[in-house]
């Protein structure tokens, strides 16, 4: 028999190395790292620490885009550059010191400015998984912006300025499968047991078991034998829904557990589980409203030629709902552990897969019936796939971005601020001041309170620039006078610890993006760390 | 804190340190009320604040690089570890040729060759071979570990260094914070301690669930997921047949290769499907996932708790923060409370006490009390009692020869062994520096009748 068990795949190097994170987004996760390209825009601070965490991650390979040569201060704040190499050129060194961390990556160095190479090569970015900007002028995130919203590729500019960061996400469309939810509900059909389930709890006879076999028998069949009891009583077609009905089932569990000659009740773990998952296992298998909306959106009514395979499969899940699946999304297939003995669990465990093979069986036949319809090739989309994404189907998730220069033209975003900013502790306050500095650096050229003697001037200037935003914005006043004198005081400083902590969270959501697993923020994200809040806005 | 003594020449004229002189040579409104800014803060960073970094893993490596870049200059890192291949995906500090090597040492040499004038001391040993002189001479302690019972033993450490006047007043100057940070996978959290004043790590015990373990009997006879059949392969087949002579390593690919094909046929026997060698190692290792972006976030937010403590420049962190970002980023502050009854940081002069039901309780069931129950959570007890004067040891299984002596204690019921309500026992326990002295409160038979 031991022969026969595979060898694992898992015995080599890389595995080895990765294996940490391996556990966390799988083989295909990694893969999908591996072959990614990611950009950098000015290797600050925050940029080197952003790509310090894909390098380690082994992201396939990253190129700088940095016209800058080293300074005295550059060195105080990227730890990727060393005192030796001040008048050299940023990027290169950043990339040279990056490249030591993980020899699987590549990585190359552009030495020119964003604004040479969009005159120079204005095609430059259209072959990146993703682009991310630090420190980037008005100007450049408009243009920047523009340009990869229209090429449909995901860009973040971050700013780390003091004691405050911020990331803004620029994506069309973002759909992701595997969003790994925490305490997800088990997909257990109660209220809808499928034939074979129905079949299998119906030949069970609970009051004619021996209390060993009482004992093990899986939480599942009790739940569902006391749920259809319930209903007979309550002359319900449906479970408990209420607080007070559930309380009624759990007692008629209660009652259901075997007693000593004495009328004690037995210890019988089972039970004791069933009635815990009242609260969660009872809930009707209906189809979640987000799914819902996935599964009527216009992408995916209105299939075409061009429709990406998330689409294509959430079209053929919408036929099935609609069609075999009796008004339900595929099964899972997955049972939650649970007291049994192990003839019994594994028994319903295989009653789930193979249920939920069918399910997904299904589903991949009306997939490829659509690939032809779109006369797209047959094996744009695996059986494996498919299977995936039916085993996900309640977890789905679709984000649909804003343009980022859409914030800097006068479209009205003025109500959502004015209705944060009324709010005494909202991080929106650093949303606007970063927009205020964006627009004191394309007016003077420079950060507010570079100079010591500077900033009581500058607070001045500082406070019109953001005049003029609140009034174009349409808002009326705005008095936040300390947090202008804070911003003024950093005098564009960049504090290592600060852009280390926005490193590591932007860097996870470029993997996020990259993977396609886990959900990215919507898609503005704020960090003071003077309190050590963060918030996320959506604009 | 901030206002010691400067010291001329270093480099903190120079401008490289210009981003930090921003924020520590200007006022700002949001400054903490006793932040006085001026040049002296960041002489104090550079010629006098002793940071004490405890742990050079994921975390480590990501606070060393902090607080060097923060402007910190004397650091010391302790760990006993060496570095392994799957490190690589986050310790940064370390490369292929370094595998096997320390990784105090290896991470410390780093530093200081990447930040010169930066002073990293290594210290490549066990958190238990430093006294209290050792752990006295630093300003804040920063700990990055995995291990729930170091955390502990740093935190009482700390707590043992605090001092107290006649009035039971604590002195804020014997106060040395701990600042903690801990992460799994995409979830993590970084503490502020200021020991006796706050919330302290065995105050919020509860913060740190202990290990999943599966019970015996459905390991044994009822196995359902592929983890069952791997621990019974570990922990029942495992010393029945002692393949290979020696107990488990998991760092043994023979050994590994046994236990995934052992596990594998009992998996196939009961119909359990999932045994994959990846498993294996994790339920063997007991493995915790980690990515490097975590614990860049977490020892970032730690390092930043660092700066302001030293500096005053900001309120520190009031006093814990979670962090997740499975879903979006999401972080939550709030402030853990001091457990007034805390085995750890209640003052030694106030006695603490345990209730007991009877004193026909044996001493083994006592010992296990102290390890299952949720305030104590001990490891390995060892127990004394002073009986008229004389200290007498009942049970101790660190040292061989009096675990033998005193084995057949276990067996004992309390009252053989003397013990009664208000009876103090000793405890010493891999938890703690300290030996906790605890009051039994055990109910004589007349009020167990008035009751
Ligand atoms: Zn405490």
């Amino acid at each position: 028999m031991s022969s026969l068990s595979p060898k694992s795949p898992d015995q080599s190097e890389k595995s080895k190395k990765y294996d940490r994170q391996l556990r966390l987004w799988g083989d295909h996760g990694q893969a999908a790292l591996e072959y990614a390209h990611v950009c950098l825009i000015n290797a600050t601070g925050l940029g080197s620490e952003i790509l310090k965490s894909l390098v380690l991650a082994g992201v396939g390979a990253f190129t700088i885009v940095d016209g800058e040569k080293i300074s005295d201060e550059d060195v105080g704040v990227n730890f990727f550059l060393d005192p030796d190499s001040i008048g050299q050129p940023r990027g290169e060194i950043t990339t040279q010191l990056l490249l030591e961390l993980n020899p699987d990556v590549r990585g190359d160095a552009i030495d020119e400015s964003l604004d040479k190479l969009l005159t120079n090569n204005p095609d430059f970015f259209n072959n990146f998984s993703v682009i991310v900007a630090t420190r980037l002028s008005e100007k450049e995130i408009i243009t920047l912006s523009k340009k990869l919203w229209e090429a449909d590729i995901p860009l973040i500019v971050c700013q780390s300025i003091g004691f405050i960061g911020s990331g803004r996400l620029q994506v069309q469309e973002h759909t992701v499968v595997e969003s790994h939810p925490e305490n997800q509900n088990p997909d257990l059909r109660l209220d809808c047991p499928f034939p074979s389930l129905k079949e299998y709890f119906d030949q069970i006879d609970l009051e004619a078991m021996e209390f060993k076999d009482h004992a093990h028998t899986p939480f599942v069949v009790i739940l569902y034998k006391y749920l259809e009891k319930w209903k007979k009583l309550h002359n319900s077609s449906k479970g408990p829904s209420n607080f007070k009905e559930k309380a009624s089932l759990r007692e008629l569990i209660k009652s259901g557990i075997h007693r000593d000659e004495q009328g004690n009740p037995l210890a019988e773990e089972n039970f004791e589980e069933a009635i815990r998952a009242v609260n969660y296992a009872i809930s009707t298998s209906e189809i979640p409203q987000s799914i819902k909306d996935i599964l009527n959106d216009g992408s995916c009514i209105n299939l075409t030629g061009k429709s990406k395979p998330f689409w294509i499969i959430a079209k053929a899940i919408k036929d099935f709902v609609e069609n075999e699946g009796n008004g339900y999304l595929p099964l899972r297939g997955t049972l939650p552990d649970m007291t049994a003995d192990t003839a019994k669990y594994v028994a319903i465990q295989q009653l789930y897969r193979d249920q939920a093979a069918k399910d997904a069986e299904i589903v991949f036949r009306r997939v490829q019936q659509l690939l032809r319809q779109l006369n797209q090739p047959d094996d744009t989309i695996t059986e494996n796939e498919v299977r995936q994404f039916c085993k996900h189907a309640s977890s789905i998730s679709v984000i649909r971005g804003s343009s980022i220069a859409d914030e800097y033209t006068f479209r009205n975003i003025s109500q959502k601020i004015v209705t944060d900013l009324e709010s005494p502790h909202n991080l929106m306050v650093y949303y606007v001041m970063l927009r205020g500095l964006d627009r004191f650096y394309s007016e003077y050229n420079t950060y507010p309170g570079v100079y010591n003697d500077q900033v009581e001037p500058d607070i001045v200037k500082m406070k019109a620039c953001i005049s003029r935003l609140i009034s174009e914005w349409g808002c009326s006043s705005f008095s936040k006078d300390d947090f202008v004198h804070e911003i003024c005081r950093y005098g564009g400083a960049e504090l290592h610890s600060v852009s280390a902590f926005l490193g590591g969270a932007v860097s996870h959501e470029i993997i996020k993006l990259i993977t396609k697993q886990y959900k990215p923020i919507n898609n503005t994200f704020i960090y003071d760390a003077i309190s050590a809040e963060t918030a996320t806005f959506t604009f | 804190m901030s206002n010691s003594s400067s010291s001329q020449g270093h480099d903190s004229s120079s401008h490289r340190w210009n981003h930090l002189k921003k924020v520590l040579e200007r006022p700002g409104p949001f400054c903490h009320p006793e932040f006085e800014c001026s040049p002296e803060t960041l002489n104090f960073l550079m010629s006098s604040c002793k940071i004490l970094v405890v742990g050079a893993g994921g975390l480590g490596c990501e606070l060393l690089k902090n607080l060097a870049m923060m402007g910190f200059k004397h650091i010391h890192v302790i760990d006993m570890d060496t570095i392994d291949l799957s490190n690589l995906n986050r310790q940064f500090l370390f490369r292929q040729k370094d595998i096997g090597s320390s990784k105090a040492e290896v991470a410390a040499k780093f530093i200081n060759a990447r930040v010169p004038g930066c002073n990293v001391v290594p210290h490549f040993c066990k958190i238990q071979d430093f006294d209290s002189d050792f752990y006295r001479q630093f300003h804040i302690v920063v700990c990055g570990l995995d291990s729930i019972i170091a955390r502990r033993w740093i935190n009482g450490m700390l707590v043992s260094l605090l001092s107290y006047d006649d009035n039971e007043e604590l002195d804020p100057s014997s106060i040395i914070p701990m600042i903690d940070g801990g992460t799994e996978g995409f979830k993590g959290s970084a503490r502020v301690i200021l020991p006796g004043m706050s919330a302290c790590v065995d105050c919020t015990l509860d913060l740190y669930p202990p290990q999943v373990v599966y019970p015996l009997c459905t390991i044994a006879s009822t196995p359902r997921l592929p983890e069952h059949c791997i621990e019974y392969v570990k922990v029942i087949q495992w010393p029945k047949e002692n393949p290979f002579d020696a107990s488990i390593d998991g760092d043994d690919p023979t050994h590994l290769n046994w236990i995934f094909e052992k596990a594998s046929e009992r998996a196939t026997q009961y119909g359990i499907l999932g045994v994959t060698y990846r498993l294996v190692q994790g339920v063997v290792k007991n493995i915790i996932p980690a990515v490097a972006s975590t614990n860049a976030v977490v020892a970032a937010a730690c390092a930043t708790e660092v700066f302001k403590m030293a500096t005053s420049c900001c309120k520190p962190l009031n006093n814990f923060m979670i962090f997740n970002d499975i879903d979006g980023i999401y972080t939550y502050l709030y402030e853990a409370e001091k457990n007034e009854n805390c085995l750890a940081c209640k003052p030694s002069s106030i006695p603490k006490y345990l209730k007991l039901t009877s004193n026909e309780m044996k001493l083994q069931e006592l010992i296990q009390l102290l390890m299952d129950s949720p305030t104590f959570r001990m490891k390995n007890p060892g127990l004394a009692v002073n009986i008229e004067g004389k200290n007498r040891t009942l049970y101790m299984s660190t040292v061989p020869s009096i675990e033998v002596k005193t084995r057949e204690n276990l067996k004992k019921k309390l009252s053989e062994l003397d013990i009664h309500d208000g009876t103090k026992i000793m405890i010493a326990d891999a938890t703690t520096p300290n030996t906790i002295e605890i009051v039994l409160s055990i109910p004589t038979f007349m009020e167990m009748s008035n009751e």
